[in-house]
């Protein structure tokens, strides 16, 4: 594995060395907190950001996104035939992403790109990416990550793993993207292999005893799906929800979409726009009825999704990369952690 | 405030016990600092369940309705303001609800408090107007009436304005030279910095419509920007449908907003949807001297014919 060594002197004019073949998207501090968000040319992404409200799932599925659009005008050619929208695939990278959003990535992709399918506006942006991460030296308060999959330097899904060194950026170049990316900012001060692992691995050691907060998930792929769905705690754990989009919104993990046209004059556009589980008009019927009509049952729909059926089906953990934004989010603090441990622990009663 | 819990408890279990109501609605500790979350309590040996602090900013108006039987609900001013409203409004019978009103002090902004440190707060502990607040760096002891909420620090009816039990002293009201500052300043703006402020202030709404549900006036049982036949507005992220729900949303609030901040409290990313409602609050009062939520037996201004209204043409 190859690791190269960024004098944070550098780090800026690199960045913008990369922007000659690369649209940036990185932390950026809002007025409401910090944000993934694309980076215009005097922007550089913010590295000492505290977590962002929302992850970095909008890179790739942003909150709406013009699939398709054709002409109503009878008098053009092919009127009334949708074709894809024009969108920019260039290469783009994201800089300083969070290990968990990048796993999080990882499992959205078991959807989005399947043997059977492939959402082409989701894996052409996937494959436009490089995903430069940063490993979380000092891990919040909310960060259950450890237990669910992921952690504060976990590689998977990124092409560079960062680790801020004080004065300096270690590299650690995943991928051949990863690879190209280093390049494309002139960063080629290579590093001793086995003495930068060594310093990351004390770096994340650091880091993961930090991280106190954890999710028990060992036992809920064993439990009976029935069972877990007939269990007496979901009316208690739904009292309080209000039923808003929050926990999905901010879930790095959450997929679900929903499909709606747009017509202005003689131009019609069909969107992709995220969609929540919360909401009762998730599962309306055109008729009328809706089989989740209740907010308990919306409530266990989620949380059996991301805990059980997600579980069942991929096999690779929980739909959960543990970054506790639902967590702090929440607007009547429903918690997951306290969720999945109630289910994992769950036996019932003869 | 925070010593009034042992007197909701008291109350609530002779609620129960003597079948007075079927549950209590309340508020519970949570998992994390700064957080309450509402429940509902079934039997006395639950009532310890209940706690009433300087963080339980949601408005539990909101969980009356729809319920069986006759329930019990812990009530601050803005709260036992928006039973007043519901009542008015058909949503509840007044003898289906048994108001344990709580005199308040007000409700702290959590955001606030969180901007004062870099990291995240892992303890918060109040002591009457003390508030004892740790990140993993730091410690600090905040008083109590710097960092409340915006609505609160400008809130008239700390005392809730109806209730059957009281679960402490009533405190003293405010008096305040000017009760809408913040609109002032707005309306002091000129028409494009006005337009700006407000592009400013929903630029990054997501439509997660928190605000909306921790409201208790949003009881519509379809909401018109979930409506699909006719479908009134866009669901994406366009400007002008994430604005025309802020815009719409506040005048259906027109004369029915008591200003308890549960649409900022709930809000995911910091939005001070007040802006919106207040204006029409400030209108509601000037023009036709009205607060909501104060008197059963009075309808909403926007809801009556009266031969005194300001307007000329509907005389």
């Amino acid at each position: 594995m190859k690791f190269i060594t960024i004098d944070k002197k550098d780090w800026a004019k690199g960045i913008e060395k990369s922007r000659e073949t690369y649209r940036l998207f990185g932390p950026v501090k809002e007025k409401n907190g910090f944000l993934i968000k694309s980076l215009d040319n005097d922007m550089l992404p913010d590295m000492e950001y505290h977590d962002s409200v929302l992850s970095a799932k909008s890179v790739l599925f942003p909150q709406s996104e013009k699939m398709m659009t054709t002409s109503l005008d009878e008098s053009r050619d092919g009127h009334h035939i949708m074709n894809r929208a024009d969108a920019d695939y260039s290469p783009r990278a994201v800089i300083g992403l969070r290990p968990f959003d990048a796993k999080a990535i990882q499992l959205v992709k078991l959807n989005f790109d399947t043997k059977e399918y492939r959402d082409p506006y989701w894996c052409d942006a996937y494959e436009a990416t490089t995903f430069v991460g940063l490993g979380i030296n000092k891990p919040g308060f909310y960060d259950f990550s450890t237990s669910a999959g992921s952690g504060p330097f976990n590689e998977e899904g990124l092409d560079v793993l960062l680790a801020d060194m004080d004065d300096t950026y270690l590299a650690k170049v995943l991928t051949d993207k990863g690879q190209a990316y280093m390049d494309a900012c002139g960063f080629k001060t290579q590093a001793d292999a086995k003495e930068s692992q060594a310093l990351i691995d004390v770096l994340k050691k650091e880091a993961q005893k930090n991280i106190v907060s954890r999710i028990h998930t060992d036992k809920l792929k064993e439990k009976t799906t029935l069972e877990l769905h007939e269990a007496p705690f979901w009316d208690d754990i739904a009292f309080s929800c209000i039923n808003c989009g929050t926990c999905t919104y901010v879930c790095p993990t959450c997929w679900c979409f929903d499909i709606q046209d747009e017509t202005k004059q003689k131009t019609t556009s069909r969107f992709k726009n995220w969609d929540t589980c919360m909401s009762p008009l998730f599962t309306l019927h055109t008729t009328g009825h809706n089989p989740r009509d209740t907010k308990t049952q919306r409530v266990r729909q989620r949380f059996m999704h991301k805990l059980k059926y997600f579980v069942d089906k991929y096999d690779q953990g929980t739909m959960c990369v543990g970054c506790g934004r639902c967590v702090k989010s929440c607007p009547v603090n429903i918690d997951i952690r306290e969720v999945c441990n109630l289910m994992n622990a769950y036996e019932k009663q003869e | 405030m925070n010593t009034c819990i042992n007197k909701i408890r008291e109350i609530a279990s002779k609620l129960l016990e003597n079948g007075e109501v079927e549950k209590v609605i309340g508020f519970a500790n949570g998992t994390i600092p700064m957080a309450t979350s509402p429940v509902v309590i079934n039997s006395k040996q639950d009532v310890d369940k209940l706690v009433f602090n300087s963080t339980c900013g949601l408005n539990l108006a909101n969980y009356v309705r729809n319920q069986k039987g006759k329930v019990a609900v812990i009530a601050k001013g803005c709260d036992s303001r928006n039973i007043v409203t519901h009542i008015v409004e058909n949503q509840v019978k007044r003898d289906q609800i048994h108001i344990i009103g709580v005199p308040c002090t007000g409700m702290i902004n959590k955001k606030k408090i969180e901007a004062l440190f870099g990291d995240d707060i892992i303890e918060f502990t109040e002591d009457g107007d003390t508030l004892n607040v740790k990140s993993s760096t730091r410690e600090e002891t905040l008083n109590k009436k710097e960092y409340l909420r915006d609505n609160c620090t400008l809130c008239m009816h700390r005392n809730p304005v109806v209730y059957d039990d009281l679960a402490g002293d009533l405190v003293q009201e405010q008096t305040l030279e000017n009760p809408y500052p913040d609109v002032d300043r707005i309306e002091a703006m000129d028409a494009d910095a006005k337009w700006q402020h407000f592009q400013e202030l929903t630029q990054n709404c997501i439509r997660c419509y928190a605000c909306r549900n921790a409201c208790p006036l949003c009881y519509c049982p379809t909401c018109f920007v979930d409506e699909s036949g006719p479908q009134w507005v866009g669901k994406g992220q366009n400007k002008t449908d994430v604005d025309t729900f802020h815009f719409l949303r506040a005048f259906h609030c027109a004369g029915r907003c008591t200003d308890c901040g549960a649409c900022v409290e709930a809000c995911p990313m910091d939005i001070n949807v007040r802006d919106f409602t207040r204006k029409l609050n400030k209108d509601s009062f000037e023009m036709f001297g009205w607060e909501a939520g104060l008197d059963i037996t009075k309808r909403p201004p926007l809801d009556v014919y009266s031969p005194g209204d300001p307007n000329a043409f509907i005389k």
